[in-house]
């Protein structure tokens, strides 16, 4: 409770962040007033409706070995490891003996909005996985969100104890578009429904250009800590409402020859902004970081990223892709540094982006910060439209152009749909992108 | 087996402005081979590009039919419809995409006018057969369309391809290059067959008369400076390859 007082009163004390700031170039922050929404308070039993039916959004995920579900912050679910029970301990972490030093372990509350989660969160979630165990199957984390005029602060810490084997995946969705975009079945099916009336994601701008101030506002936070010669998989995807904003941070530190394999899917909110900071802390840690992205009408989907590597033979090798259509925009905006003492590291930062209308537009901006010699470093980004050679050739064969147009865009993403770390959930992940591209109406399916 | 025509006249066209077929004529019937000679920069590959309304080729004049259709009026994908295809010199790599769900794609009707009760072809397994044909490894027809392919690869993948699609007029532009002479024989055989097989007519474009030697032509064209400047029987081919092209320039 002190950490909450003091968080609220930091941030109260410092001035809200804005574009003016490099980390806030391009981005939509200006437009944020926080007066609008109501932290979501804990109600006189259930919250919302969506105890029940959270455990049904669950099913997506295929098999799990534990799970744990918060609805408008709160958590709803914990449904404990069965046979794996000692391996992996999920639920709230203020339950937890340890629970002062775990929140905040890594996510400094001077970045972003981290320092307001740190005020509000009300119930962050824990999933600690034991030293020396090996799960067999992923941990879920879902946060349900995006209640009208609600602000909600999910949190989460994800704890690998030394040589542990993990997997976690780690969504924010907000309920109608969780049925729509995650659940197996024919797509045609899920836009059916009750989901007719729920706002398609990327439209939160009417025809003047003026942002629509968002109707609720999710600002989650993340801090994955891998112990020595940990290794963790982790999947998170965002599939919010279009008139929803969120502002997530996604914090991992890793210890020495620990492993990170990490795949972020965003397609959803009005304003989508995801911070990866990956801190390699000991000697001889590898964190490779992939996203995929899809933005739609006036969606803006926002990454900044930071590779920072603090030991010695540390490597990070990062890929994000990302297709816009309609008067989307995307930002990446990425930073590889290399301490001092971090010599024979090896960073690796690549962005391509594919434009797909002309009032789409993607902001690209890789950076290299340096402090030590002995090391290699690479980065790359393109931003462009779908290749006119290869329309032309898959034209040529017979294919109708817009068909030829869905197989070139699903060819872009097929690299990176064939990377998801976690075990059984690269369907999931094409599904999701899937859909969202035929919401787009540029791709009919991707192949998984 | 039946029987059309691809009837080209007085195809006038340009390229970033500049004329480069100056009034081409020539009538290939189904069945039928045909090669077009020509030096470099005589507007032979551009003649292909015009008939497959590449973007950026501009047409000024004349007329194009394949069986009375008029190909001009169509884009693109409707003129491979209509049955003419086109094996590229440089085939382009399209990552990503499969040459599986390429040519399903050809094969199925387009977005929107689909019919649910056609059964879909057995596109795989004429592919297999088609590459079996002509020597190329059945492993390669699983990597995205010509990518990591050699340039050999990339034009018996084209030759595989046209095998699969089986249309009416084939425009083969420099199938030949990047062959070795075993390649060569089991392409030039391939497509030497399917003018029995189907009819297929065939208009290949060749600096060389060795593909001709096992792709015999029925008639040769000379181009030179963006006009068909000679037309003879399979003996022109021998005389351009003895003498070269400056007779008729």
């Amino acid at each position: 409770m002190a950490r909450r007082t003091a968080a609220l009163e930091a941030f109260s004390a410092a001035p809200l962040p804005s574009a003016k700031e490099e980390v806030w170039r391009y981005s939509r922050i200006d437009d944020l007033d926080l007066d609008r929404f109501e932290p979501a308070v804990p109600a006189a039993g259930a919250p919302r409706s969506a105890v029940v039916s959270s455990r049904d959004l669950l099913d997506p995920f295929g098999p799990r070995v534990a799970a744990v579900v918060s609805v408008d912050g709160v958590l709803a679910v914990a449904e404990p490891a069965g046979p794996d029970g000692r391996d992996v301990v999920v639920g709230a972490l203020a339950e937890h003996s340890e629970a002062d030093a775990l929140l905040g372990a890594v996510a400094d509350a001077g970045a972003d909005l981290v320092g307001l989660n740190d005020a509000c969160a009300l119930d962050p979630l824990l999933v600690d996985v034991a030293p020396g165990a090996r799960l067999e199957r992923p941990v879920v984390v879902l946060h349900v969100a995006g209640a009208d005029g609600s602000a909600v602060f999910p949190r989460t810490v994800v704890r690998v104890g030394e040589g542990a084997v993990a997997s976690v995946v780690e969504a924010v969705v907000s309920e109608q578009t969780a049925r729509r975009l995650l659940a197996p079945g024919a797509p045609g099916v899920a836009h059916s429904g009750g989901a007719a009336h729920e706002p398609v994601p990327g439209g939160t701008r009417e025809a003047t250009g003026e942002v629509v101030p968002a109707r609720a506002l999710v600002v989650p936070v993340t801090e994955l800590v891998l112990g020595a010669g940990a290794s963790l998989a982790y999947l998170s995807v965002q599939a919010l409402a279009g008139d929803v904003w969120s502002l997530a941070t996604q914090v991992s530190s890793l210890g020495a020859d620990a492993s990170l394999s990490s795949f972020a899917v965003a397609v959803g909110a009005g304003y989508g902004r995801l911070r990866t900071d990956s801190v390699l802390a000991g000697a001889g840690g590898s964190s490779r970081l992939r996203a995929a992205f899809v933005g739609s009408g006036d969606q803006m989907l926002d990454f900044r990223t930071m590779q920072d590597h603090a030991a010695p033979r540390t490597t990070s090798d990062l890929l994000f892709k990302g297709a816009l259509s309609g008067r989307a925009h995307s930002v990446y905006s990425g930073l590889i540094r290399i301490r001092r003492g971090a010599v024979r590291s090896d960073a690796r930062q690549t962005n391509h982006n594919l434009v797909l209308d002309e009032g789409a537009h993607a902001d690209s901006v890789p950076n290299l910060d340096i402090e030590e010699n002995d090391v290699r470093c690479s980065h790359a980004s393109t931003v462009g439209p779908v290749d006119e050679d290869q329309r032309y050739y898959l034209e040529s064969r017979g294919i109708d152009p817009g068909t030829a147009e869905e197989l070139i865009v699903a060819g872009f993403f097929d690299d990176i749909a064939d990377q998801v770390p976690v075990a059984g959930a690269d369907a999931l992940v094409s599904r999701v992108l899937g859909r969202r591209l035929v919401e787009t109406e540029h791709a009919e399916v991707l192949r998984g | 087996m039946t029987t059309g025509e691809l009837c080209i006249e007085g195809l006038r066209a340009e390229v970033a402005g500049r004329e480069i077929l100056r009034g081409v004529s020539l009538t290939v019937r189904s069945g039928e081979v045909h090669a077009v000679m020509g030096p470099n920069g005589s507007g032979k590959s551009t003649l292909a590009h015009v008939l497959m309304g590449r973007p950026g080729y501009r047409v000024l004049d004349g007329t194009v039919t394949l069986d009375g259709i008029d190909l001009l009026a169509l884009p693109t994908w409707q003129r491979a419809r209509a049955g003419l295809f086109l094996g590229m010199q440089h085939p382009i790599e399209v990552p990503g995409v499969s040459l599986l769900a390429s040519l399903s794609a050809a094969r199925t009707p387009p977005s929107g006018d689909g019919d649910d009760e056609v059964v879909p072809p057995d596109v795989a397994g004429q592919l297999a057969v088609e590459a079996d044909r002509i020597g190329l490894d059945r492993r390669l027809l699983e990597r995205p369309l010509n990518v990591d392919l050699s340039g050999g690869e990339r034009k018996r993948n084209e030759t595989v391809q046209l095998g699969v699609l089986r249309p009416r007029f084939a425009v083969l532009d420099e199938i030949d290059s990047g062959l070795d002479v075993d390649a060569l024989a089991a392409v030039g055989r391939r497509v030497r067959e399917a003018t029995t097989e189907w009819g297929l007519g065939v208009l290949a474009v060749t600096h060389f008369a060795r593909l001709l030697e096992v792709l015999v032509p029925d008639v040769v064209h000379v181009m030179t400076d963006g006009k068909v400047v000679a037309t003879g029987g399979r003996e022109l081919a021998g005389l351009v390859d003895q003498a070269g092209y400056a007779a008729y320039r």
